[in-house]
């Protein structure tokens, strides 16, 4: 070094040398957070489907579990599960979406929806065994009753309705309620309002407007969020619990009965349910189907994430304004 | 306008008629959560409703015996101490774990990261709060309780079992030693509630104005300067917030405490002793207690103090971010 680059009046200065040299640490250290945070999550997932690498295959999706799941396959619960899911969207769906369109395009910035605010975020953070408590409480202690009194013969056991597909499609809806609220206010709210505006000025009315333009212009956004509610619903143990899942139910293996295994207001059987029953309740089950279970129920959630990903990675894209 | 086009405006014609009709079913939908709440909260209390007078509610929060089918002759007790200390030591370790972590990543990810890095960890970190709770149960009780196990308690009579036994660290229960306990069921939860302070936190460095960022800059401020003096102060209920429902999120989980906790009702004196939570009481005994009974309608009561806790810390972190009217800045 020469007499000449230090008198650099903007070399940096022992104390800025010093400043810079610890953001670069700090830059490195939250990166290491990041990395603990990932690489666990990679290696747990890679060991659970090394481990279920050896049940996995298409019987093994198809078959019904047999022996108390000890051997067979996951369709029964699978089955279980994509009904709860599309009874769970019916209920959810219309309402939430609803909602949220009351809160965007209706209500004014009042208290009125600052409360509805206040409770949407409420329900969100209500947690899932309370949920379940409430699907308990009101539709398996409440509602069933009050429906068998009307439909059920007392000289028949077969008419009576029992917690089943309905009471646990209704509490996880309950449950979901919060999450499609949140996505498709967003989904509305990225309308610009100028497109409101124009809409208006040529006369149309409030639901005119929503109908035609606001809804068309965040559709994909609203089924965006509907899908990620969908992993939701699939993977919810504490909610379904008590109100309709059970471990085991005698499912055909041939037939529209394999595809139509359950009536609404019947016990059920369901793949979170089964996971919880299967890895510590039932001795000397083997270490494959656990984790088989376990892989099939993580396979499925990250796949119906991923599409959602992608779908508004897509969206992203495409859009024009 | 061309006549196809025309011809299908008319079809769906019918349904501008029904513009009142459809604005009072959006009305009554817009007061579904609002009804969903109250719901909640009036059919657990109708199934609590009968034990709240009858309980001793000093001996409920001050006891750690909760006995609810005792042997004949002998009176059930309820007290839910341990299932509280149970609750908030899983918690608190959760909470030491995620919020450093969480923080961390959420700062590295708005601030730090950029182009694909940004967004293959944002899409990780989503993926990670996707997988669902009844699944970090089963990673807790195959694969992380049996690390835990191999570290703390594996080895009896060396010097490190003995290191860890007067550091309060092992448990000095024998027959604890499955590897789920107090832990392994606080790391189980950070790595639940992880995602949710990332996602929350990043939401909140980024509605800090870009302008703050720019006069940092001109100050001379290096990123970490300018994250620690200018973007930590100025988000600084956001990131509260977000910790805060990290929290809520921690004391509600329940499968995942229910299989990777140990589920012992007791007040733990170690680090890996097994405890007990109260979400994983209520879902391990509902199965099994009568209807209408004492026990049952205790397992409601412990979720009406579920239910207000959650509820308690959610409202407070919402008005920490949007203060009492809602404004948002």
């Amino acid at each position: 070094m020469n007499a000449a680059t230090n008198a650099n009046p903007f070399a940096a200065s022992e104390f800025e040398q010093r400043k810079n040299r610890r953001a670069i640490v700090m830059k490195w250290v939250l990166f290491g957070f990041c990395a603990i945070l990932v690489i666990p999550l990679v290696g747990i997932l890679l060991d659970i489907f090394i481990k279920a690498a050896p049940v996995l295959s298409f019987d093994y999706l198809w078959e019904n579990p047999v022996n108390k799941g000890k051997q067979g396959g996951l369709w029964a619960p699978l089955m279980g599960t994509f009904y709860l899911v599309i009874g769970s969207l019916l209920f959810v769906a219309p309402i939430g979406v609803f909602a949220a369109v009351y809160m965007n395009e209706y209500a004014r910035d009042g208290w009125i929806n600052r409360i509805i605010g206040i409770t949407v975020t409420s329900l969100a953070g209500v947690p899932s065994i309370v949920h379940g408590l409430f699907g308990v409480g009101a539709f398996v202690l409440f509602m069933l009753p009050a429906i068998n009194r009307v439909v059920a013969d007392p000289n028949d056991r077969s008419t009576k309705w029992e917690a089943g597909l309905l009471t646990a499609s209704l509490t996880i809806a309950v449950m979901n309620l919060p999450v499609v609220i949140a996505s498709t206010r967003e989904a509305l709210g990225a309308v610009p309002q100028a497109f409101r505006e124009a809409c208006w000025n040529l006369g149309a009315t409030r639901w005119q407007t929503i109908r035609t333009v606001v809804l068309p212009n965040s559709l994909s956004g609203i089924l965006t969020g509907i899908i990620l509610v969908v992993s939701r619903a699939a993977g919810e143990t504490a909610p379904i619990l008590f109100t309709g899942a059970t471990f085991f139910r005698f499912v055909e293996d041939q037939g529209w009965g394999k595809i139509f295994p359950y009536r609404p207001a019947e016990p059920f059987m369901a793949m979170s349910m089964h996971l919880n029953i299967i890895s510590n309740q039932i001795s000397q089950m083997p270490e494959k189907m656990k984790f088989g279970c376990a892989a099939v129920l993580i396979g499925l959630i990250l796949f119906i994430n991923s599409f959602a990903i992608m779908l508004r990675v897509w969206l992203r894209g495409r859009k024009r304004w | 306008m061309s006549e196809k086009a025309n011809a299908r405006r008319r079809k769906f014609q019918f349904l501008d008629a029904l513009e009142l009709p459809t604005e009072w079913i959006i009305r009554l939908c817009g007061w579904s959560s609002i009804i969903g709440i109250a719901a909640i909260f009036l059919f657990i209390f109708r199934e609590a409703a009968p034990m709240v007078p009858k309980l001793d509610w000093i001996h409920f929060f001050t006891s750690p015996r909760w006995i609810p089918n005792p042997g004949t002759g002998n009176d059930a007790s309820f007290g839910a101490l341990a299932l509280l200390v149970g609750t908030f030591t899983t918690t608190f370790i959760a909470l030491i774990i995620s919020v450093p972590i969480g923080l961390g990543a959420a700062v590295y990810v708005s601030e730090f990261a950029k182009g694909k890095t940004k967004e293959t960890l944002k899409i990780i970190i989503e993926l990670l709060a996707a997988i669902p709770s009844i699944v970090w149960g089963f990673i807790g009780l195959m694969i992380l309780g049996p690390i835990v196990k191999w570290i703390f308690t594996a080895q009896p009579d060396t010097w490190w079992s003995h290191t860890m036994l007067t550091l309060h660290l092992a448990s000095a229960d024998t027959g604890a030693a499955q590897g789920t306990n107090l832990l392994t069921g606080g790391i189980i939860l950070a790595l639940m509630s992880v995602p949710l302070v990332v996602s929350l936190s990043e939401d909140a460095l980024r509605a800090v104005p870009d302008s703050y960022r720019e006069a940092a800059l001109a100050l001379g401020a290096n990123p970490w300067e300018t994250v620690r003096r200018v973007l930590f102060p100025a988000a600084r209920n956001g990131l509260l917030a977000a910790c805060m429902l990290g929290m809520g999120r921690a004391i509600g989980e329940t499968m995942a405490v229910l299989m990777a906790t140990g589920h012992n009702n007791r007040i733990p004196a170690a680090l890996t002793d097994p405890v007990r939570t109260m979400t994983a009481t209520i879902a391990a005994e509902m199965g099994e207690a009568v209807v209408d009974s004492d026990h049952y309608r205790m397992l409601f009561v412990l979720g009406i103090v579920l239910f207000v806790m959650t509820c308690g810390i959610n409202v407070a972190a919402d008005i920490i971010v949007k203060g009492v009217k809602g404004k948002t800045k």
